[in-house]
């Protein structure tokens, strides 16, 4: 491509033709704000946070969309920018609660940041004010309009990333609010819960549902038994909550921060992944020899599941009837560890630390109580874990590495890959390979399935039976694959399929920010601790081998089927 | 979907022929939507969802747009629609007060409908009749500069 030269503030730059302001401004280490711009998402010129004087033009232009070109003339930093660009920052904060110190986002908000940079301290014009009813109804998203400063980086999310537009805005002027179709609850859209939109929201707009405090509140009860699980994910992402590079792994921190807050015995979610590799690589290696329905699709990801119940019912019957490693965990503790330990399940509170806002919704879903209680009870995003440690004064950085306990917390590698894109179709090849070949698989490593590629395929050589696989994420890929499906123009045997970008390590629930630089660095972590694990195939997971020897019998017996198997409900696109 | 009793079979299987043959097309929005508002006097629900599912576009761009648009409305309007301009020309000439005006006697705020199905009030900008400011239009009728006391008389002549 054609370079072009230009010069801002006196300084020449050269960048490809194409390019916006901004972007050559951030080559040449001049820095413009931004307050709705997201890279490749949102792209749109609305908030005018970004203004710059371009000579020959009349008027102010935005940096995040004007494009460049030979001999264009651009200053950031003149009065009548500056002033712009207060002006318009103090016309967002006149219809903004000040409510800082008790946001949610306090000390990680975008707006509040831009006002300290630009040195806002007063803002001269009053304005007026919609109120607009907060939306409590699901059990994962908060969404508050009152704070919403109309970006659209969360309509452009769920529209181009997730491919569903569950909100988008509507009226228009001072009534302009970001909201569902006919401005339902979102508990009665089709909303997956998937929590992206939480992630990119600048503000305190969209949230988590915060559960912190029914947590703290069973810790403190002498008469419950309080286990913990950490998700693959959240080992190597934690860290970012106190200030770590991106792609620390923090799997030791993490483990000793949570016996501190008072989870015993602290378990892993790992475990549970390798069990759910054992099931669901049986259920493949029988649907593939008893003719039954293929591809088979994964079932891990709750903001997936949700929707393909809302989006595509008719091919409920390719979801593997497994339930997700969260929940598989929650029924194994409330039977199996219930009896081992001589606890009453009753007595017995499972928290999870998940990188996800949909694992709030999934543990409330009726099917997830086959121990009689509802399996898991409480989920906390990686967020809120960090809150609760910071709010328990724990100083991370001080702390030591420790170990997870016996017997839920024994892992592989494969489990801890689930966390990534493509992970749980490695860890399953690596076992269905050697449970239908009868054969050590010598290259442990399915490079093929690995990385960031919006869709990836494999064929995959078992001894001559030749398996075609099939990765996806974020559901805008999710529904280009299940289209193919439905056309019958592809013939995998095996989908996976994750919500989010990148996988559990780019979920909902993750620190913010998320961006593609940070969910790389994140993803070769994940790698890495695969690498590091003295074992790295599900099924020889010394622990998983005695559940099974001990309690389930095998795998897809009639135990498994009680309590790791599951099912699905159709529901409504509208 | 909850909507009004009304002799509106007919005009649903108009409504949905017409949408049948946008199938895929998102760019047929906005006129299948002035034909849904033409032949109901607003947009059900119904008729949204059944443009979303067609058209193939998600339920909020057809409500967003619905919303955005003056032209289109929720509710179903009355006999008489009146429509008083607010844009700036309307404004600056006192069209508040005419507004104000009609809501009082009507007993019914802006966006509503009067009970008995026979008056709409809307506030609008802008007529494209500066000149004639303040300007309402009740259906097709255009009526010049406007006076909250010429509100009663302007009603007179729709019974």
């Amino acid at each position: 491509m054609a370079l072009v030269t230009l010069t801002i503030d006196g300084k020449k730059v050269e960048i490809e033709e194409g390019a916006t302001v901004l972007e050559a401004a951030r080559k040449a280490g001049i820095d413009i704000p931004t307050l709705c711009f997201l890279e490749d998402i949102n792209e749109i010129g609305a908030c005018r946070m970004c203004v710059v004087e371009v000579k020959g033009t009349k008027a102010l232009q935005a940096a995040c969309v004007y494009p460049v070109s030979n001999g264009l003339e651009v200053h950031t930093n003149t009065p009548l920018v500056r002033a712009s660009r207060r002006l318009t920052l103090e016309l967002l904060l006149s219809n903004h609660p000040y409510e800082c110190p008790t946001c949610i986002r306090n000390l990680n908000c975008e707006l509040q940041a831009l006002a300290e940079k630009l040195g806002i301290r007063e803002v001269r014009v009053p304005g007026i004010r919609e109120e607009f009813k907060v939306d409590d109804s699901t059990p994962s998203i908060v969404r508050d309009p009152n704070k919403c400063i109309l970006c659209r980086r969360c309509v452009a999310v769920c529209e181009q990333i997730q491919g569903i537009k569950a909100v988008a805005p509507m009226n228009r002027g001072f009534k302009s609010v970001v909201t569902t179709a006919f401005q339902q609850p979102m508990a009665d859209v089709s909303c997956v819960l998937c929590g992206q939109c939480t992630l990119v929201c600048p503000v305190g707009a969209l949230y988590e549902h915060d559960d912190i405090d029914k947590v703290w509140k069973a810790l403190a009860d002498p008469d419950k038994h309080v286990i913990v699980q950490t998700a693959p994910a959240t080992r190597v992402t934690v860290g970012e909550m106190f200030g770590m590079e991106p792609g620390t792994i923090s799997t030791g921190k993490m483990v000793a921060a949570l016996r501190r807050l008072g989870f015993n015995p602290v378990f892993d979610t790992d475990f549970a992944a390798d069990l759910t590799i054992l099931e669901e690589g049986s259920e493949l290696i029988e649907r593939l020899e008893h003719g039954g329905k293929l591809p088979l699709i994964t079932s891990c990801s709750p903001g997936w599941i949700k929707f393909i119940e809302h989006f595509y019912p008719d091919l409920l019957d390719h979801l593997s009837t497994c339930k997700s490693p969260q929940q598989m965990f929650g029924a194994i503790a409330k039977t199996y560890y219930a009896q081992k330990v001589g606890v009453d399940p009753s007595k017995i509170v499972v928290v999870s630390i998940m990188p996800c806002t949909a694992k709030k919704f999934e543990c409330r879903r009726p099917e997830m109580n086959s121990s009689g209680f509802q399996d898991v009870d409480y989920v906390l995003t990686t967020r809120e874990f960090g809150r609760m440690v910071k709010q328990a004064g724990i100083d991370w950085n001080s702390l030591p590495e420790e170990e997870y306990d016996d017997p839920l917390g024994v892992s592989t590698g494969a489990g801890a890959i689930f966390g990534a894109t493509g992970g749980v179709m490695e860890a399953a090849l690596r076992t269905a390979y050697e449970l239908v070949t009868g054969k050590t698989l010598e290259r442990l490593d399915y490079n093929e399935v690995r990385g960031l590629e919006g869709i990836k395929e494999a064929t995959v050589d078992f001894d001559g039976l030749q398996v075609k696989v099939a990765v996806a994420h974020t559901l805008s890929n999710a529904r280009k694959i299940l289209d193919r499906v439905k056309a019958g123009e592809v013939n995998y045997h095996f989908i996976e399929i994750m919500a989010c970008p990148g996988g559990c390590l780019g979920g909902g629930g993750q620190p913010i920010p998320t961006n593609t630089e940070i969910r790389k660095k994140r993803m070769a972590a994940i790698y890495e601790v695969d690498k590091n694990m003295p074992l790295r195939k599900s099924h020889e997971n010394p622990a998983v081998k005695m559940l099974y020897e001990e309690f389930l019998g095998k795998p897809l017996s009639h135990k498994s089927h009680e309590l790791l198997h599951t099912h699905y409900t159709p529901r409504p696109k509208y | 979907m909850g909507e009004q009793a009304c002799a509106c079979e007919e005009k649903y299987k108009e409504i949905e022929e017409a949408i049948g043959e946008y199938k895929g097309d998102r760019s047929a929005l906005i006129p299948l939507l002035q034909k849904t508002q033409r032949l109901f006097g607003y947009v059900p629900r119904a008729v949204q969802v059944k443009i979303a599912e067609e058209l193939g576009i998600p339920l909020t761009d057809v409500y967003g747009t619905v919303t955005f648009y003056s032209f289109f409305s929720l509710k179903p309007k009355g006999k008489y629609n009146i429509q008083c301009c607010n844009g700036t020309a309307c404004y600056v000439r006192g069209a508040p007060k005419v507004i104000e005006r009609f809501e009082k006697e009507l007993g019914i705020k802006a966006g509503d409908t009067t009970d008995d199905g026979k008056y709409s009030l809307q506030v609008v900008r802008c007529l494209g009749a500066c000149g004639l400011s303040p300007t309402i239009m009740v259906n097709q009728d255009t009526h010049a500069r406007m006076k909250p006391d010429k509100v009663p008389e302007v009603l007179k002549k729709y019974v």
